[in-house]
This record gives structure tokens, sequence and C-alpha cells, in this order.
């Protein structure tokens, strides 16, 4: 987790007058799990084309192990990719699909059988080797393309929102199931995907992308707890999206009452965003937190209950093991340490971010 | 559901009267004698040296045609099938523009173009160029089916071209195929029900056809489409017309089993 093994330099890439990516740059580094995250038209997916070789970007270099590989073809990189739909080749067997790679590089037969018999191992199809494509489920079939994809020992693996077709359970099986064959191959995979949780699960670092810009790096605990933007704690997770006024160092006015944070140097009455996570609020008696209000939702979730607080004309969305029923007076107390605060978006580029949707 | 089946009536009613029966009828010509009595002789007329001719003539022109169309279509369709949605559709659209055009018509036309004194042969004179002489000759027959046939071909082969998802291209491409790999390996294959309904539908018109040969082939080649309509029309023959036309039917039914066998076999190889 050391060496840069990508490096995607001022990518642009425009479809007509549509810009799909401004000046992207993007590090990639050896055994890296990362994650593209975003909504749909984010550019997520056409970064990982541009990777594949699959676009060509209008301006950019795309540096792969320190060799500029911007304008080879997608046979002549050595990454690998897991289409979306899969893409196999239904008109071979999978055996023969998963060989396809291997012949084209003229690999002995011996080597190409031992490779088979290891791959569908390595993905729990063990004996499917004579079946058809079409005779198998989704997840099986995902399995294929990732068994067809890894025989070649790509340096990188990038997947196209793999799972997007798969059924939850499913998709939680295979989540781990692609932690475990990340770790057993000890490559880099580069995955696309608009699912937060996905994002979450399986990521050392998640690339949080909306409108062509990256809008955070970081860690799944960084990406989570500390949101550099609105856009970002919106995309992440549920939560509470306040505007709010720095009166000073540790101290933040939302919605008119003065809250106790840890977050310094923005300095004093400055405008800013605040974030708080619903499971972040705790739910007192009136009187002993900061805003008194009432509840107007109750929804049991499983795991929690979510509610609706309204105080101080603001509809707080709360989770929390006990229930409050609807009409219940409450008083909300958050911790310092729960309070994110966030920059107001002051560029142009920035505005992109904006909670427009 | 039961309600359903009576939605098929027109149709039943349709091809039992006018495909059926008159099916029954020719085969009760072909195995008749002009006073009602069975006999093979109607089949076996096929056998005069005259006849295998024609159907020799037929055969090879109609193979060469289709030939042809395969092999222009083949790249057309290809590069319709790599634009997008608007632009192939209008491509598409002045291909099947002649379509529109009666048959008779646009042979006819070609007759005129053709000519001795043609159109084609004015222009080449007037550039001092040597006249193209193929009218009545079998060239102008093929181009005449190729012309005629052509779309047939182009549409279902386009048709399933389209269909192969783009990322399937792309992860042969992926895998190290380049791109003449990508084309042999998978884009072939995945179209060989398309160039199988494309043969069907040109192989079959040419080989029967009496048009094209009658206005482009100035009546002195003979098909066995042809000598089909001489039976019927000159000679008044119905038996040995309905006999030769059984045989052709055999005939084309036999080649098609051909390819589809053919066409399953390369299917079950390779799925």
């Amino acid at each position: 987790m050391s060496n840069k093994l990508i490096d995607l330099m001022n990518i642009t890439k425009s479809y007509g007058t549509q810009t799909v990516l401004d000046d992207l740059n993007l590090y990639i580094r050896e055994n890296e799990f990362l994650t593209l995250l975003g909504p749909s038209g984010c550019g997520k997916t056409t970064t990982l084309r541009i990777l594949g070789g699959f676009e060509n970007p209008d301006s950019g270099k795309v540096i792969f192990d320190g060799k500029d590989i911007t304008q080879l073809p997608p046979n002549k990189r050595q990454l690998n990719t897991v289409f979306q739909k899969y893409a196999l080749f239904n008109h071979m067997t999978i055996e023969e699909n998963i060989a396809f790679g291997l012949k084209i590089k003229k690999k002995s037969k011996q080597y190409i059988y031992d490779k088979i018999r290891y791959a569908l191992k390595l993905v729990n199809l063990d004996g499917y080797e004579k079946r058809m494509p079409d005779s198998l489920s989704g997840g099986q079939q995902q399995r294929i393309a990732i068994a067809r994809a890894i025989v070649n020992e790509p340096k990188v693996l990038l997947l196209d929102e793999p799972l997007g077709a798969l059924d939850l359970k499913m998709r939680q099986d295979m989540q781990y199931e692609l932690i475990r064959l990340k770790n057993e191959l000890g490559i880099t995979f580069i995955y696309v995907t608009h699912d937060q949780e996905e994002a979450l699960t399986m990521s050392d670092t998640i690339v949080v992308m909306n409108q062509g810009y990256i809008q955070q790096i970081g860690t799944p605990e960084s990406i989570y707890n500390e949101p550099e933007n609105a856009f970002v704690a919106d995309f992440i997770g549920e939560s509470n999206i306040l505007s709010g006024m720095m009166l000073q160092d540790r101290l933040v006015k939302i919605l008119g009452v003065p809250f106790p944070c840890v977050d310094e140097g923005f300095g004093q009455n400055v405008p800013v965003d605040v974030v708080i996570r619903p499971e972040d609020i705790d739910l007192l008696k009136p009187g002993e937190g900061s805003i008194d209000g009432v509840v107007t939702h109750l929804i049991f979730k499983g795991v929690h209950y979510e509610m609706e607080v309204l105080a101080n004309d603001y509809e707080w969305l709360v989770h929390s093991t006990d229930m409050f029923p609807v009409g219940t007076h409450v008083s909300i107390h958050v911790d310092p340490f729960d309070i994110q605060i966030m920059k107001k978006p002051e560029s142009e580029d920035e505005e992109a971010v904006n909670l427009g949707e | 559901m039961a309600n359903k089946r009576y939605l098929a009536g027109p149709y039943l009613f349709w091809s039992v009267s006018f495909v059926i029966i008159p099916l029954l009828v020719v085969v009760y010509y072909a195995f008749t004698t002009d006073e009602g009595s069975f006999t093979f002789a109607n089949l076996a007329e096929i056998t005069t040296p005259e006849n295998l001719k024609a159907l020799g003539i037929a055969l090879l022109l109609s193979l060469i045609s289709t030939a042809v169309c395969v092999l222009m279509a083949y790249p057309l369709a290809m590069i319709l099938s790599a634009r997008n949605m608007n632009q192939s559709s209008f491509i598409v659209l002045i291909f099947i523009l002649p379509m529109w055009m009666n048959f008779l018509l646009r042979t006819m036309a070609w007759q005129t173009l053709l000519e001795k004194t043609g159109v084609i042969n004015g222009i080449l004179g007037f550039l001092h160029l040597p006249a193209l002489e193929i009218i009545n000759t079998p060239y102008a027959i093929i181009l005449g089916m190729v012309y005629n046939f052509l779309p047939f071909m182009v549409l279902p082969i386009y048709n399933v071209l389209v269909k192969i998802d783009k990322d399937v291209l792309n992860a042969a491409r992926d895998l190290g195929a380049n791109p003449w790999q990508t084309f042999l390996k998978i884009t072939l294959p995945l179209s060989v029900p398309g160039v199988v309904s494309g043969i069907t539908m040109v192989f079959v018109p040419s080989l029967t056809t009496f048009v094209i040969s009658d206005l482009l082939g100035g009546g002195k080649i003979l098909l066995i489409g042809n000598v089909i309509e001489q039976s019927f029309k000159q000679n008044s023959n119905w038996h040995v017309g309905s006999g030769l036309s059984l045989v052709l039917m055999l005939f084309i039914i036999a080649s098609m089993a051909l390819v589809v066998k053919y066409d399953n076999g390369e299917e079950t190889s390779a799925f």
C-alpha cells in the first residue's frame, strides 16, 4: 500500500457539450481497494473506461507503473475489467470464456487448464467448466466474469458496478467474496459503484465524485465521519445538513441555538454547513437538551427506529433504538464531537457540489 | 387463452385457401398425366439435359449472388451497427428505399441502364471508354439478383450486430484480443444466425427467379425458374411445370435444412 501504481493527471473528457470529467487528478497505490463512488453521471464510469482504454481522454495523461499508457489500446494494458452486465461470451462454455485471454496470449494447454481450475476454485464454481453462461445465475455469471479477468494476472482489476444487477442477499455475499479475492490475489482493485454501503464495506480508499469533480478522497471512516462538504455528507448515509454560523472556535450556532463543537480555525461569525448524523442525536426529556421539539414521525426499521423531530422549524432525522411515539415532547442533544462543520461552497466549481438535486 | 386462438382464424383461413390447397393441387398435377393417371414422369423431367443445365446455372448464379451479397452486406452492416441510432437508421432508410419501388420496375430500369445503347454505355461512349457489354449475360443476371436482394441480406445481419453488447466486444479487447481477433472470435460467431437468415432470404428468391433472367438475360439464359414458367405459359403443360416446381421446392428445403443444420452444429459446438 505504498507505491503509486496509477496516476491520472489532469484528465478532461467531454461528450459533445457535456463535460464529464474536468481536470481530474487521482493516484492509485499498489494493493489498494479504491472505490469511485458517486451518483449516475458523476464521471466515475468514464474514469474507469479511460483506465481500461475504452475511452480516450480529451486531455491529460494516464501513467501506469511509470509509463504513459494514455494512447495504448485496451489489449496492450496490464489491467482487466469486470463489466457491469458480466459481458460473458455466450457462444462459449465457461471454460472457453476463462481461457479466452490465455489462448490469445498463446499459453500452453497445461497452463490454461491449471489456470481454469485455479480460477474456478477461487470463485467457488468448481465443476462448471462445460456449462454455458446462459445456464448460470447472475451471481455465478459475475463470478465467472471475475475468474475470466484474473487468470490473466492483471496488476489491476477494474470493476464497473459488478454487483449492480444482483439481489440484496447475493450482493452482500459477493462483497465479502470480493474482499477475500482481493486479499488472496494481492492486486489493486478499482471499483465503481453508486452504492455507498458497498463502498464503505469494501474499500481502503473511497473517492467521492459528483459532476466530473472529485469531492473527497479518504478512508471509509473519514468519508463517513468527516465529510468535507454537504454533498459528501448527503450522499454517504443519511444526515441532517443545516446552515449554521461559526460563532468562535468550538462553538456553532444552529437554528438560533449555540452548540459546543470541536472544530477550530473557521474564524468568528462565519457561515458554515453543519452535518449531524441521525444516529448521533440523543433524545432527552424536554428541557434537558439543547433544543426542545416534538416527534412527528416514527418508523420501525429493524435495527433501529427512525423518527422525525420538529424543533425550531426543522425536521430532525433521528435514529435510535429507543422508541418515542408520535407526539412525545423531547429535547435534542448532540455531543460536541458528533457535530461536523464544513465550509460553505465558494467557487463555481464547488457549487457543483451543492445539493441541487 | 382459448379466445386468443380465434385471432389466428383469418391467417388460418388464408393459409389453407391460398397456400395449402394450391400446394396440394401442385402435388396432384406433379404426379399425374393429362389422362389423370399416376406417374413419376413429370418429376423425372428434371433429368433432361436442358433442365439439368437450367437448374445448374440457377444454382450457380444464385450461389454467386448470395456470396456477393454476404461480402457486401456484412461490412456495411458492421459500419451501420457501429454508428449511433439516428445516423444508422438514416443509412438503413437509404438502403431500403429502392425496395419501395416495384421489383419489376427496378429490374427494367437496370435493363435500360445496361442496354447496348443504354444510359451507362452512353456515358462511357461520351467519355471515350470501351462499352460495357454485360446485358444478356450471366453477369447482368447476377447484378440484378444482388441489386434486388441485397437489402434482405443487410437487414438480418444488421439486426444481430446491433444486438451484440458493446461491452462483450470491449471484454474481448480487454482480455488481449486485437480488433481482428475480436471480430473473428466474437463478432463473427455471434452474427451467424443473422447471416443464415440473410442467406435464406437471398438464396431462395435468387434460385427461383425468372423475371430477372428474363429481363437482364434476354431470354438467352434459361434458369430453372424460366423453364417452369415456360412449361406453364408457353407449353401449357401444368403437369411438367408442377413436377419441376416440386423438385425445386425439395431442393430448397434440402439446402435450407443443410444451412440450418450447419448453423445449429455451429451453435452446439460453440455453446
